[in-house]
C-alpha cells in the first residue's frame, strides 16, 4: 500500500495474504511479534528467506498461548521437525489456521492433529486419558478418568475400534456448537 | 479427479474434431497417453504433458490449420489456467505446511502467466487480454479494500484484552455492541445527510416561520437548564425534532425534495436494518454446528470444545480449569444415577405457580406503566411549576425502576421451578424479553391516547387559526377595498400553535432513552464499582469472608446486557421517525458505552464459574432483534399510514396522511406512465392474486423444508442403526435392533436352531432392556447396557468366533441365530466376508 518497509519484499507479502488469512498489515505485525521472542536470533530483514528456527520453549511464553494446556501439542503439529522449533512460515501457518476466519474444516483437521499425542493418526483411549488429564489438572480420580475416556470413545467412535479415526473425530466435531468459537486464538 | 477426466476427454474430443486428418493420428496416440497419465491423479503431470507438446503441436500443425488448432487447445489450455487459478484461491483453505504452499503458489502463478499470455491469441484475443488485466486489477482493488477495512475496525486491543481474560462469551457482548455501532453510524450517515443537512443549509433559518420559534410566552424559560434538560424551549424547536421541519415541496437551489426525503430515509432506515440483520444471521447460520442433539456427544464435547483457547490470564485459566472440572464431575454424576423419580406432581404445581405470580408481575407492571403515563398527562395540563422533580419525570423513573427490580424479581421466582440452568437461562430471557415488550408497547398504547388528544385539540385551533385568519382578510379587503391582500405581519413567535404531536412523541422517546443510559450508568457504577470498592476494602474489618461470602465480586451479565442493547436499539428505530436527531444520540452512546464497560468489567468484574450459552450460535440474539425490529417498525407504519400530521410543524403539514407526499411526487415529478403503473399496481384485483400466490409459496416452502428434516432424521436412524450392527458385528453379540429382533422371529428357520448354550440367557436380559430403549438410543441407556454387557462377556465365555468366511450352509456355529448377516452387508462396507 505504499508503506516503506523492508521486512519482506512486495512478492512475499502477497504470496503470504494468497497463502493465509492474514492481511499485509497483519503478517507484518506477525513479524514483529515473531522477533521480539528472540530478537538476537530472528533477523529483521527476510527478504532473502532465512531459515531461522525458534525453539519451542520461547514460543510457549506468548501470552496468547503461556495459559493454554495444549501449548506444546500445538507449537508441535504446526513445526516442521516436528519437536515444536517454528520457523517463521510455520509461525504464520499456525496462526492462520486458528484465527477467526479459518474455515471449520480446516480447524477440524488441525484439532485431531493437536489432540492426537502419539501422532498415529488415532486418537486412542491414552491420548484421551492425557487430554483429559491435562484439562482437569489432575482433579479427577483416576476411575473417573477412565469411565469418561470410554464414554467418549463409545459416543464418538463409529466403526468400533474403540479408537477415533479421523471421520468420527469429524461426525462428532461438525456438531458442536462451542468448536468454531473456542477453538480459535486472536493475534 | 473424475471431472478432470472427464473434461480432458471432452476436450479431447473437441480438438480432434478440428484438427485435419493427417494429424490425428498423432493426436490420437498423444491424447491416449495423456489419458492414461491423467488417470494417475497428478495434475502437475498433466501440465508438465502440455508442456512437452505444445511445441510439437504446435509445429506439426499445418500453417493454414494453425487458428483452428489453436483454437482446439486453447479451450483445454484455458481449462487449464482456470484449474490453476482455482488453486491459488483455495490454498488457504488446504492443511499443507507453508512451504508447500508457498512453493505451488509459484508454479501454479508462474504457469498462469506463461499460458495466460499464448491465450491471448486468435480471436477476441484484444478483449480476452482486456478482461484479464481487468480482473487483476480487481483482485488487487478487492484485497486493498479488505487491507483497509480491517485497518478501519476499532477497538480490536480491548477486545482482545476482555477475551483473555473472561473468554469468549464475555466478549461476545462487546463484539455485539461494536457491531451495533457500526450499524447506528451508518443509519446516522443517512439520517444527517440526506435530512438534517439539507435542512439546516438549504432550509430557512431560526425564527424566520413559527415553526421554528420559540413561542413568544416560552421565550423567558427557553434558556433554562432545567427546561433544556426536559428537551422543551430551545431544544424542542430545533433541528433534532420532528417540528422544525419545513414543508416545502422542494428548498433551496438544488431543488432537494425535503419531505419526501424526511419519509423515505424513515422508511429506509428499517430497510436497511433488515438486510444487515439477515446478512448476519446468514452468516452466522454456518457455525452453529449440525444441530446434534443435546445428549448426543457430552463427554466428547466437554473433552475437545471445552477449553476456550482465547484465554490468556493465569486467573481465568484457573477458573477455566475448575469449570471444566466440576462440569465433568456432573456428568458422571449423572450418568452413574437413575432420574430421580420425583414427585411429579409436586413440582408441577410449583411450576404452575411461579407462572401465574410472574404473569401477574407483567400485568402488574404494564398497569403501573399506563396509570403513571395517564397522570402525566394530567401533569401536563398542570402548571409547570408546581410539579416536583419526581413527578415531571414519573414515567422514565418508574420504566426503569422495572426494568431494574424485575429481572432479579423473576430469577427468585424462578427457583421453585427447579430447571436445568440453561433451561431455566431460556425461560429467564423469555420472561425478561416479555416484559420488556409489554412495558414498551403500554408506554406506546399511553402515547398514542395522548396524541388523539392533541389531534381533537388541534382541530379546535386550526379552526379558530382559520377563522381569526379570514377574519383578517375580510377585515383588510373591506377596509382597503383590495382583493390583493398581503399575508398578515404577526412576528411568528406570537402566532398561535397547535400542539404538534409528533414532536411530544418524540420528546417522550428521547427522554426515555436518556433516562434509560443513565440508570444503565448509574447501576454499573453502584452495583458494580462500589460494591467492588466495598468488598475490597470492608474486607480487612468484617466479621466474614466478603470475597468468598455473600455480596463478592459481580459476574458480568451477559444475557441481561445484551437484552438491554437490543431494546435500546428496538427504542431507536421506533423514535428516529420523529426525532432525527435520536440516531445521533445513540451513536454517542454506544461510544460512550464501549469505553465504559471495557473499563467496568475490567475492573470491577470476575469471570464466570460456570458459562451456559443461550443459544448454539449468535443467531438467538439476531433473532431477538429481527423480531424487535418488526415490532417497531409496526408503530411508525401505522402514523404513516393512520394517523393525519399536524396541520403547522413538520415536513407533512397540511397533508392528509404523510404517504400523500409520495404521491404528489408522483403525480407532479415522474413522468404519467409510472404513474398509471402505481395506480394499476395497488389495484386490489392485482393485490389479492399476490398475496395469495405467496401464502401458496409459503405452503410449499413450509411441506418441502419438512420432507427435508424427515429424511434428515431417517438418515440419522440409518447411520445410528448400522452403528449399532457395527458394533454388534465386532463383538460378536446378537442383535439389539428391534426391528432385526422381530425378522429373526418371522424366520421360519429359526426352529430348526439347536437350543442355545448356557450363554444365551445373560444375553436376552441385556438385550431386553436396550431393546426397550430403543430405536433411539440415549448414551445414558448405553451406558448400563454396555456395562453389563461387559460383565456378561467376562463371566461366560464367546463362543463365536470372528466371522471370516462366507456363512455356510445352516449348520453354522451354535447360537448364531442371526439370520442375514447384518453388519458387513449393510453400511460400512468393510471388507467382510464376501456374499454370494
Amino acid at each position: 500500500m505504499g508503506n516503506k518497509q523492508t521486512t519482506f519484499t512486495d512478492e512475499q507479502l502477497e504470496a503470504y495474504q494468497d497463502c493465509t488469512f492474514f492481511t499485509r498489515k497483519e503478517v507484518l505485525r506477525l513479524h514483529g511479534r515473531y522477533r521480539e521472542l528472540a530478537p538476537h536470533l530472528v533477523p529483521l530483514d527476510f527478504t532473502n528467506n532465512p531459515d531461522i528456527k525458534v525453539p519451542l520453549t520461547l514460543i510457549v511464553t506468548m501470552p496468547e498461548l503461556k495459559e493454554n494446556p495444549f501449548r506444546d501439542r500445538i507449537v508441535e503439529t504446526f513445526s516442521e521437525d516436528g519437536h515444536g522449533n517454528l520457523s517463521f512460515n510455520d509461525f504464520v501457518d499456525m496462526f492462520s489456521a486458528l484465527c477467526e476466519t479459518s474455515p471449520r474444516e480446516l480447524k477440524t483437521i488441525y484439532a485431531f492433529k493437536i489432540y492426537d499425542f502419539n501422532r498415529d493418526n488415532f486418537i486412542c483411549k491414552e491420548d484421551l486419558r492425557k487430554t483429559l488429564n491435562k484439562l482437569t489438572k489432575g482433579e479427577l480420580t483416576p476411575e473417573e478418568v477412565t469411565l469418561v475416556c470410554d464414554k467418549a470413545v463409545e459416543e464418538a467412535d463409529l466403526d468400533g475400534d474403540s479408537k477415533l479415526s479421523f471421520s468420527d473425530f469429524e461426525n462428532m466435531i461438525s456438531k458442536a456448537p462451542d468448536f468454531l468459537s473456542n477453538f480459535h486464538i486472536r493475534i | 479427479m473424475k471431472v478432470l477426466t472427464k473434461c480432458c476427454i471432452e476436450g479431447k474430443r473437441n480438438i480432434f474434431n478440428l484438427l485435419p486428418v493427417s494429424c490425428r493420428s498423432d493426436f490420437k496416440a498423444i491424447m491416449c497417453s495423456i489419458r492414461k497419465l491423467s488417470t494417475l491423479a497428478k495434475r502437475q503431470y498433466k501440465t508438465y504433458i502440455f508442456l512437452m507438446i505444445f511445441p510439437f503441436i504446435s509445429s506439426s500443425g499445418s500453417e493454414s490449420d494453425e487458428d483452428s488448432m489453436s483454437e482446439g487447445e486453447m479451450a483445454a489450455l484455458k481449462e487449464e489456467v482456470e484449474e490453476k487459478k482455482k488453486v491459488i484461491a483455495t490454498l488457504r483453505n488446504q492443511p499443507w505446511r507453508m512451504k508447500k504452499r508457498l512453493v505451488v503458489l509459484k508454479e501454479a502463478q508462474e504457469f498462469v502467466e506463461k499460458f495466460e499470455g499464448a491465450l491471448g491469441k486468435g480471436k477476441g484475443r484484444k478483449l480476452y487480454a482486456y478482461k484479464v488485466m481487468m480482473t487483476k486489477k480487481l483482485i488487487k482493488f478487492k484485497r486493498d479494500f479488505e487491507n483497509f477495512k480491517t485497518a478501519c475496525i476499532p477497538w480490536e486491543r480491548k477486545i482482545k484484552e476482555v477475551e483473555s481474560h473472561f473468554g469468549s462469551s464475555v466478549a461476545s457482548y462487546f463484539i455485539f455492541l461494536r457491531w451495533m455501532y457500526g450499524l447506528n453510524l451508518v443509519l446516522f450517515g443517512f439520517m444527517f445527510g440526506l435530512v438534517i443537512l439539507p435542512e439546516i443549509l438549504m432550509g430557512l433559518p431560526y425564527g424566520s416561520i413559527p415553526r421554528k420559534t420559540v413561542p413568544r410566552e416560552e421565550q423567558e424559560t427557553a434558556m433554562d437548564y432545567s427546561v433544556l434538560f426536559d428537551f422543551g424551549g430551545y431544544c424542542k424547536y430545533s433541528f433534532l425534532f420532528y417540528g422544525y421541519y419545513n414543508n416545502e415541496p422542494t428548498i433551496g437551489v438544488l431543488k432537494f425534495r425535503l419531505p419526501l426525503s424526511y419519509l423515505l430515509v424513515g422508511v429506509g432506515i428499517f430497510g436497511y436494518s433488515l438486510m444487515v440483520v439477515i446478512r448476519t444471521m446468514a452468516r452466522n447460520a454456518n457455525e452453529g454446528g449440525d444441530g446434534g442433539e443435546e445428549g448426543d456427544f457430552t463427554f466428547s464435547w466437554k473433552m475437545f470444545t471445552s477449553w476456550d483457547y482465547l484465554i490468556g490470564n493465569p486467573e481465568t485459566a484457573d477458573n477455566k480449569y475448575a469449570s471444566i472440572t466440576t462440569s465433568f464431575k456432573e456428568s458422571i454424576v449423572d450418568e452413574q444415577e437413575n432420574q430421580k423419580d420425583e414427585n411429579i406432581h409436586l413440582r408441577r404445581f410449583l411450576r404452575v405457580l411461579a407462572n401465574f405470580l410472574i404473569v401477574s408481575c407483567l400485568g402488574g407492571s404494564g398497569y403501573l406503566i399506563y396509570f403513571v403515563v395517564k397522570r402525566s398527562q394530567e401533569f401536563a395540563n398542570m402548571k409547570k411549576d408546581n410539579l416536583s422533580w419526581f413527578e415531571k419525570n414519573e414515567v422514565e423513573f418508574v420504566m426503569s425502576l422495572l426494568g431494574l427490580v424485575c429481572p432479579p424479581l423473576f430469577e427468585t421466582i424462578a427457583e421453585l421451578e427447579d430447571y436445568h440452568p440453561r433451561i431455566a437461562l431460556k425461560w429467564q430471557l423469555g420472561r425478561i424479553f416479555a416484559l420488556f415488550l409489554g412495558n414498551l408497547y403500554t408506554f406506546l398504547f399511553a402515547l398514542f391516547d395522548e396524541v388523539t388528544a392533541k389531534l381533537e385539540s388541534e382541530k379546535v385551533i386550526k379552526n379558530s387559526t382559520e377563522w381569526v385568519l379570514n377574519q383578517y382578510y375580510s377585515n383588510y379587503s373591506s377596509f382597503y377595498n383590495t382583493t390583493d391582500v398581503p399575508p398578515p405581519a404577526v412576528h411568528p413567535s406570537d402566532v398561535i400553535r397547535g400542539p404538534c404531536w409528533e414532536t411530544g412523541v418524540g420528546i417522550e422517546f428521547v427522554k426515555l432513552i436518556v433516562s434509560d443510559i443513565q440508570v444503565t450508568y448509574l447501576t454499573i457504577l453502584i452495583g458494580d464499582f462500589v460494591r467492588a470498592v466495598i468488598v475490597r476494602f470492608l474486607n480487612y474489618c468484617w466479621c466474614w469472608d466478603l470475597e468468598a461470602g455473600f455480596p463478592s465480586y459481580g459476574e458480568f451479565d451477559i444475557s441481561g446486557n445484551v437484552l438491554g442493547l437490543i431494546f435500546n436499539q428496538g427504542m431507536i428505530w421506533m423514535g428516529a421517525f420523529y426525532a432525527p436527531g435520536l440516531v445521533g444520540l445513540n451513536v454517542l452512546r454506544l461510544l460512550s458505552s464501549m469505553y465504559y464497560q471495557c473499563w467496568a468489567v475490567m475492573c470491577c468484574n470476575v469471570p464466570h464459574e460456570r458459562v451456559f450459552k443461550a443459544s448454539r450460535s449468535n443467531n438467538f440474539y439476531m433473532g431477538l432483534l429481527l423480531l424487535v425490529l418488526f415490532l417497531s417498525l409496526l408503530p411508525v407504519v401505522y402514523t404513516i399510514m393512520t394517523l393525519s400530521p399536524s396541520f403547522d410543524c413538520g415536513p407533512f403539514s397540511g397533508q392528509e396522511k404523510m404517504y400523500d407526499v409520495i404521491m404528489e411526487t408522483i403525480e407532479k415529478d415522474l413522468p404519467a406512465f409510472i404513474g398509471n403503473l402505481f395506480s394499476y399496481a395497488t389495484n386490489p384485483g392485482l393485490i389479492l392474486p399476490a398475496v395469495l400466490l405467496m401464502v401458496l409459496a409459503l405452503y410449499y416452502l413450509n411441506a418441502v423444508s419438512k420432507a427435508y428434516q424427515q429424511a434428515n432424521t431417517d438418515l440419522k436412524k440409518k447411520m445410528q442403526m448400522a452403528r449399532d450392527e457395527e458394533k454388534n458385528r465386532r463383538n460378536n453379540k446378537d442383535s439389539t435392533n428391534q426391528v432385526m429382533k422381530d425378522l429373526e422371529d418371522l424366520l421360519p428357520n429359526k426352529s430348526l436352531i439347536p437350543p442355545p448354550t448356557e450363554e444365551e440367557p445373560p444375553p436376552p436380559d441385556v438385550v431386553i432392556e436396550k431393546g426397550s430403549k430403543s430405536p433411539k438410543m440415549k448414551p445414558g441407556a448405553a451406558a448400563k447396557g454396555v456395562n453389563l454387557q461387559k460383565d456378561v462377556s467376562l463371566a461366560a465365555p464367546n463362543p463365536r468366533a470372528p466371522v471370516t468366511r462366507a456363512p455356510g450352509p445352516r449348520k453354522g456355529p451354535p447360537g448364531n441365530a442371526r439370520g442375514p448377516q447384518p453388519g458387513p452387508g449393510r453400511g460400512r462396507g468393510r471388507g467382510g466376508p464376501p456374499r454370494h
